[in-house]
């Protein structure tokens, strides 16, 4: 089967900075692959190229084994790829349902907005995928009003609403109370259910271990390793985790 | 996907309630409490003046000028972005529609050509605060002074007299009196307000406005073309000035080289009186059409009060200052 995602060569240069040097990552159908990395390893920059925010210096992208040139934002949604991102993505001074649809305004046939259907929409989503009962959710509340839980609910329900195939979490876990990571960790473990990819980034290599199929480590812009989560214990990754950071390799 | 329980959901309707009502409009409340408690003062003080239509048809008629303007600053306001240039770009706009006259000797072309010269003025605003990054206060400084000049060069500094534009159905379509009493200015004033209304909470382009303002970041992640919407919004506040610079000429039926002068405090304050933010991302088009009635009124009002001319902008100082406290703190409120 076709891997959902790949990317092949990939470089991107920031000035004389290389953040991303022959970058090889693949996402297969159904998987949920972990990013693993220090600070400034280049993460952020690999989830920004998926998703259509920065353009590779070099290399190629590939969805669904089609090649893909010139890839923006709302051409990476349209091909599937819904972000997480940390709560910074959101309006704060904007109602819930504009952050839902942000950037995926619903229109009506003579393309004004349907914003009826946008509340109805989202008083259904936040219901019906994030549990909350029916008077805690109003479509015009403010999100600046919202916890870190319910925020990251937000960002989560806009990738379910739009049926995304690629979910990228980026740190979704910062901010959140335990209980709300383990929901957290659920919903990921709900994407490979559910048939979907995600790509998902955190520092806590714990988080990672525990919902990824796959772990890539990044190290100074280079995959430094990649491993099958069945195959290693959580004591020989966190072992190697630290030979990477002191040493830039495995070996 | 297992997070999805499959639980009945209650249907949604747009229930209204008081509460929410009080708290999603809180600002346009405050101010519109404002408004009638300003006009109580007025109809008080001098009821001999503000009991009688006289002065409401006097203020139709002279408060659209900048008002007009209002409503586009407003959406560039909530942009998170200011114009200062518009208005030389008024009289600009004057100019290409003198310049075209003496060419031609249509009126009808000589408007248009206002129209496009605005909405030039308006896109190089936004081409160059948005392609080299400058922040629009000291563009659009630099935009001011250019098109000032531009006017003052073009026009020798010369006065014209429009008394050729009398007969042309387009002054008694943009500044005539409908039914021999009601400036038309007025009605102009409630059809751009209405469309300014449905562009910015009925449009795509309205809620890219929103959330440009209130976290550029976030919308440039999410895939809005922030570039785009801002030279949009810079382009339509171009566009109305040379439409308002046009009304306010053939009002007077005369081109002053310095026409839009004095505009600028009034209607920016017209818009930040009505509770838009000046930091973006929150603001209303009803809340700067009472915020320009208040500005509009104030100076009438000082002297059929009986106080002399020189209190006005005392008056409108406190007001502002009033105003945009009571806003600040609505929405610390309401958070």
């Amino acid at each position: 089967m076709e891997n959902r995602l790949e990317l092949r060569n990939v470089s991107k240069l920031f000035g004389e900075v290389h953040a991303l040097e022959n970058i090889d990552f693949r996402l297969g159908q159904n998987e949920v692959v972990g990013l693993l990395g220090d600070n400034g390893a280049g993460k952020s920059t690999l989830i920004k190229i998926i998703t259509g925010y920065y353009q590779p210096t070099s290399g190629e992208i590939f969805f669904n084994g089609q090649k893909v040139d010139n890839l923006t934002v709302p051409k990476a949604r349209e091909l599937g790829v819904e972000t997480v991102y940390q709560e910074r993505a959101l309006a704060e001074l904007q109602s819930l349902w504009r952050n839902i649809f942000l950037g995926r305004e619903l229109t009506n046939k003579y393309g004004f907005l349907d914003v009826g259907k946008m509340k109805y929409e989202t008083h259904r989503l936040m219901i019906q995928s994030m549990g909350f009962t029916s008077t805690a959710v109003d479509p015009d509340s403010k999100v600046g009003t919202f916890s870190g839980g319910e925020r990251q609910g937000v960002a989560i329900v806009r990738a379910l609403y739009f049926d995304a195939d690629i979910i990228i979490l980026d740190e979704p876990t910062m901010g959140l109370s335990l209980k709300e990571t383990q929901k957290l960790l659920n919903f990921v473990n709900g994407i490979r259910k559910a048939g979907k990819s995600a790509v998902f980034i955190d520092h806590n290599i714990f988080h990672v271990y525990a919902v990824a199929d796959r772990v890539v480590v990044i190290d100074r812009g280079r995959v430094a390793g990649e491993f099958v989560t069945k195959e290693i214990s959580l004591d020989d990754l966190m072992e190697k985790m630290i030979h990477i950071a002191e040493t830039g390799s495995f070996d | 996907m297992t997070t999805i329980e499959n639980t009945s959901i209650p249907p949604y309707k747009d229930t209204f309630s008081m509460k929410k009502f009080l708290r999603s409009n809180g600002t346009v409340l405050g101010i519109f409490g404002v408004f009638l408690l300003l006009f109580g003062i007025f109809i008080l003080s001098a009821p001999g003046t503000f009991l009688k239509p006289m002065i409401y048809y006097a203020f139709m008629s002279t408060i659209p000028f900048f008002a007009i303007m209002a409503m586009p600053l407003t959406i560039l306001v909530i942009a998170g972005e200011i114009d200062l240039s518009f208005p030389s770009i008024m009289a600009m706009g004057m100019v290409a529609f003198l310049l075209t006259y003496f060419q031609f000797q249509s009126i009808w072309l000589s408007f248009v050509a206002a129209l496009l010269i605005g909405l030039f003025a308006g896109w190089l605003n936004g081409f160059i605060i948005v392609r080299f990054g400058i922040p629009s206060m000291v563009a659009t400084i630099g935009t001011q002074f250019f098109w000032r000049g531009a006017v003052l060069v073009l026009s020798q500094n010369k006065n014209g007299s429009l008394a050729y534009a009398m007969s042309s159905p387009l002054q008694q379509i943009l500044v005539g009196k409908l039914f021999g009493v009601f400036p038309m200015q007025m009605i102009w004033l409630i059809v751009i307000a209405i469309l300014c209304w449905v562009l910015l909470n009925r449009t795509r382009f309205g809620a890219h406005v929103y959330l440009i303002g209130d976290n550029a970041e976030s919308a440039k992640l999410m895939g809005v073309n922030c570039g785009k919407e801002r030279i949009r919004a810079f382009m339509l506040v171009g566009l109305i000035s040379a439409f308002a610079g046009v009304v306010a000429s053939l009002h007077v039926k005369f081109f002053w080289p310095s026409l839009g002068d004095g505009y600028l405090l009034r209607t920016l304050a017209s818009v930040f009186l009505g509770g838009t933010s000046v930091f973006g991302g929150v603001g209303t088009i009803f809340g700067t059409f009472i915020g320009a009635f208040m500005i509009g009124s104030i100076e009438a009002a000082t002297v059929a009060v009986g106080l002399t001319g020189f209190w006005t902008q005392l008056i409108y100082g406190l007001i502002i200052v009033i105003s945009v406290t009571m806003h600040s703190f609505l929405r610390r409120r309401m958070e």
